[in-house]
């Protein structure tokens, strides 16, 4: 338990502001056995946080809660210090099925300005805005084509490119990267990482793959099953920028996974 | 070209049959016209301008009849969709509603707003709001959850979600409800003339039969046929914008 920590301040520093904060939060469906117990967290302005947890631990209904798609049962959830009431364009989603997420009968630049159309009128405006993100994501060859005619990394980018459009103070991934394959998946994660570096969102990152969970997070809750609740938090003070290579086999890195993996065994 | 040839030949050999057999006085009845007598009936009745005004009247109440229907069954259809609440507070009332034959509605509308196009619309419209209402309540309630929930995060108010989420994937299935309509609107407007409203193609029938002009009614008849044709063929172009529609079936 050498690298356990309470609620240490993330990486970016004590001064920054809470942005998120959990109180003894619980969820339970209806007539059901609860499903999230206890959860209490901050997360901090500009954190990168990530959160791990075997399948059936609550993750996903953590994060709807943190977007605002439903409320808890018991205790708290806190978004600038006011309760977390409904949805908000300030708290983007990624959601982990990509496919059901874009609209089908849009094409990229049209499922990008989907965010922006209420808040920017001016439609040269907004497609120059468009045109940016979407050369952001790298999709600029795709501006016109359909959700069904690209691959899933492609498709998941798309999501990420209408999320950034919404300017969300934080963004919310539900496993974005899990349904991909691993050489898309590095990619996209550090493509991620540069983007949460240059534009200092505030992330919470929901994943089984504990390595990406390290690799990715400033810190990482663990969660465990039945009921889900919080098992450990750990720092993890990896310096960035981050690589798929060396930080991997940085010998901090490791001992990070072998604790996570033992703690995750346990369960 | 010969699949053509073939499909053709047997109502060829029919039409000549019944001309022949007509003609030849072999088969005589004051029902039974032939399809020389029908044809020249046909263009006299198109030359003179009484079909095309027909048409034109017997359109007007089926298309104003279908488009008020279809707006009203797709925003009721949308609201019960939407939310469960209201589908189980007005399902029942609406059920009660749908039981009553359009056609029943006739003397009542007649009464309300006497002969012409607004009783005969009306009863149009009254009978295409259901097909359309239902396809559009099962086509809202199957929509993606996930993209609702896009809508929920984007704080879109009822009339964007509707417009930039809920239609666009339902269109595919409402289109269905909406061609269901149109059948129903030729129908229901070509039985209103005929049984009380005095203009269009249903009338046109009825003066026909009164007068004893069997090729006149033959000649209308296809040209019913016609006019229902087309209108189906017109809603088929309209299928699915950027393809999207289709797959979100």
């Amino acid at each position: 338990m050498t690298l356990a920590s309470t609620k240490a301040d993330p990486a970016s520093g004590a001064s920054a502001p809470v942005a998120v904060s959990l109180r003894k939060v619980g969820v339970t469906y209806a007539m059901g056995r609860p499903v999230l117990e206890d959860i209490s967290f901050d997360v901090r302005e500009g954190e990168f946080l990530s959160i791990v947890g075997p399948s059936g631990c609550g993750k996903t209904t953590l994060l709807r809660m943190l977007a605002g798609l439903l409320r808890p049962t018991v205790g708290e959830a806190l978004f600038d210090g006011q309760p977390i009431m409904a949805p908000s364009r300030e708290r983007a989603i990624v959601f982990q099925d990509y496919t059901n997420a874009l609209l089908p009968w849009r094409t990229v630049s049209g499922n990008v300005a989907l965010a922006l159309e209420k808040t920017m009128p001016v439609k040269a405006e907004r497609d120059a805005r468009v045109a940016q993100l979407v050369e952001k994501m790298g999709l600029s060859h795709a501006a016109d084509r359909f959700p069904t005619q690209l691959s899933g990394g492609m498709q998941q980018r798309v999501q990420i490119a209408r999320c950034l459009s919404q300017e969300p103070r934080i963004m919310l991934m539900d496993e974005p990267f899990g349904a991909l394959d691993a050489m898309t998946r590095q990619t996209l994660q550090d493509e991620l990482m540069a983007l949460a570096a240059e534009r200092r969102t505030t992330t919470v990152f929901i994943t089984h793959d504990l390595e990406e969970a390290i690799y990715l997070g400033d810190r990482v809750i663990v969660l465990s099953a039945n009921p889900g609740r919080i098992a450990q938090t750990i720092e993890v003070e990896l310096p960035r920028p981050r690589h798929q290579l060396t930080t991997r086999e940085d010998p901090r890195f490791l001992a990070h996974r072998h604790h996570l993996f033992g703690l995750l065994q346990g369960h | 070209m010969g699949r053509l040839l073939r499909g053709a030949l047997l109502p060829v050999l029919f039409l000549l049959f019944w001309e022949f057999a007509a003609k030849s006085g072999w088969l005589v009845y004051d029902s039974l016209s032939w399809p020389s007598a029908i044809l020249v009936a046909g263009l006299g009745a198109l030359r003179d301008g009484s079909l095309l005004l027909a048409t034109w009247q017997t359109c007007q109440a089926a298309l104003l009849g279908l488009l008020i229907g279809s707006a009203i069954g797709v925003l009721l259809g949308s609201i019960l969709g939407l939310w469960s609440f209201m589908a189980r507070m007005a399902g029942p009332t609406f059920d009660a509603l749908r039981a009553i034959p359009s056609i029943a509605l006739m003397p009542l509308f007649l009464l309300m707003m006497g002969w012409g196009l607004s009783m005969e619309a009306s009863v149009v419209a009254y009978a295409c709001t259901w097909p359309v209402l239902i396809a559009t309540w099962a086509a809202v309630r199957g929509v993606e959850p996930r993209l609702l929930e896009v809508a929920d995060v984007l704080e879109m108010q009822f009339g964007e979600r509707l417009r930039k989420i809920v239609l666009p994937a339902a269109f595919a299935r409402i289109n269905v409800g909406l061609r269901i309509a149109l059948g129903v609107a030729l129908v229901v407007a070509v039985t209103v003339e005929i049984a009380v409203n005095p203009r269009g193609l249903g009338y046109s029938l009825v003066l026909a039969q009164q007068s004893l002009k069997a090729d006149l009614m033959y000649a209308q008849l296809l040209w019913l046929a016609l006019i229902g044709y087309l209108l189906n063929a017109i809603l088929k172009t309209v299928d699915a914008p950027g393809g999207g529609a289709r797959r979100g079936a």
